[in-house]
């Protein structure tokens, strides 16, 4: 394998990692939001 | 796996593994664990999902503790045995990365416990942050062997934090809960130190047995395990904590004091005739486990 072909998976590796982080990030966000406003569902 | 044509390893992108190892995850476990205690033995209980955030933050930023521990440290990682395969010793990342990544990770542990839960608690959590890095890993322990009293402190501050983000307060049982740890850190960190002495000598970290030698480091671990157990088992005849606890509380610290008085006869040098150290380091991590798991058991069945 070459360095250029490392760079590119570890760089999709980690857009992927960052992309899932960041979905959680905004749903966890939103659940906060519902509990400080105290709404029920 | 067919190798890499690398001219510099340094240079690639950190692979994912790499920046999860910056976090040192197995430390964060013991965090985790003694931050939920400290929520889940709280009078009040949040929200799931603040307390599951207010876990998560703990956890991010022990996470972030441990990337700048490892940015500081990296020349002194490469000379220890236990620590040259980290990512940065090895050459598999650039330091710069680290403290980007420890800095970000830090600051949005903090916000994020802010705006979740209380600004008491993200205050508490930039405090045990700075503490980590700048009171003990920059200051004490390149300096003094009683590195690991003072920087204790910043290890006993999770539980505190967990009850402080449940309640909104400091109360007696949350600082028991951090005098607890802040005790049990020295003879934890010297049992482990006694038999890794070699790997601290050859880094120049003036831990207490490099410094002192076995003997005052064995008398040391005893002193400490004495104030250490009447603390873990204060919440009982205190009313902060049931029968249950209490008998529990005092099983567990006979045993350690027992353990730790079997450090105090060996009078080996050789770390292979160390077993009463390495059984103590292991019990140790059993005991904060049971301890704090026992509270909060005896908390919710009471």
């Amino acid at each position: 394998m070459r360095q250029e072909d490392e760079i590119v998976r570890r760089q999709r590796d980690r857009a992927r990692i960052m992309a899932l982080l960041l979905g959680a990030f905004v749903v966890l966000l939103f659940f906060i939001t519902i509990a400080k406003t105290g709404m029920n569902w | 796996m067919p190798a890499i044509e690398m001219t510099n390893p340094a240079a690639l992108p950190a692979d994912w593994r790499d920046i999860l190892a910056l976090t040192k995850p197995r430390v964060m476990s013991l965090v985790v664990f003694t931050a939920l205690c400290g929520l889940l033995a709280a009078p009040a209980m949040p929200p799931f999902v603040l307390g599951f955030t207010a876990i998560l933050c703990i956890a991010l930023a022990a996470g972030a503790c441990g990337a700048l521990n490892q940015w500081y440290e990296a020349d002194l990682d490469g000379k220890m045995r236990r620590t040259a395969k980290r990512p940065l010793p090895a050459g598999r990342m650039d330091r710069q990365s680290a403290l980007h990544f420890g800095v970000g990770l830090g600051g949005f542990s903090i916000v994020l416990m802010g705006l979740a839960t209380n600004w008491l608690a993200a205050t508490l959590l930039a405090a045990s942050i700075l503490f980590y890095v700048l009171i003990y890993t920059v200051w004490l322990k390149p300096r003094t062997p009683q590195n690991i009293v003072i920087g204790g402190a910043a290890g006993a501050f999770p539980p505190l934090i967990g009850w402080v983000a449940a309640t909104g307060e400091v109360s007696t049982l949350s600082l028991l809960l951090f005098v607890i740890i802040f005790l049990w850190t020295p003879p934890h960190f010297w049992a482990l130190s006694l038999f890794v002495r070699s790997d601290y000598a050859a880094a120049g970290i003036p831990m207490l047995p490099v410094v002192k030698g076995f003997a005052v480091t064995r008398r040391q671990i005893f002193l400490y395990s004495l104030p250490m157990a009447a603390a873990a088992i204060a919440p009982w005849p205190l009313g902060l904590a049931g029968l249950t606890y209490g008998i529990c509380a005092i099983v567990l610290n006979f045993v350690f004091l027992v353990l730790a008085a079997r450090v105090l006869a060996n009078g080996a040098t050789d770390a292979d005739q160390m077993e009463p150290e390495k059984h103590l380091f292991a019990y140790s991590v059993f005991y904060l486990f049971a301890l704090f798991t026992v509270l909060v058991v005896d908390r919710w069945v009471a």
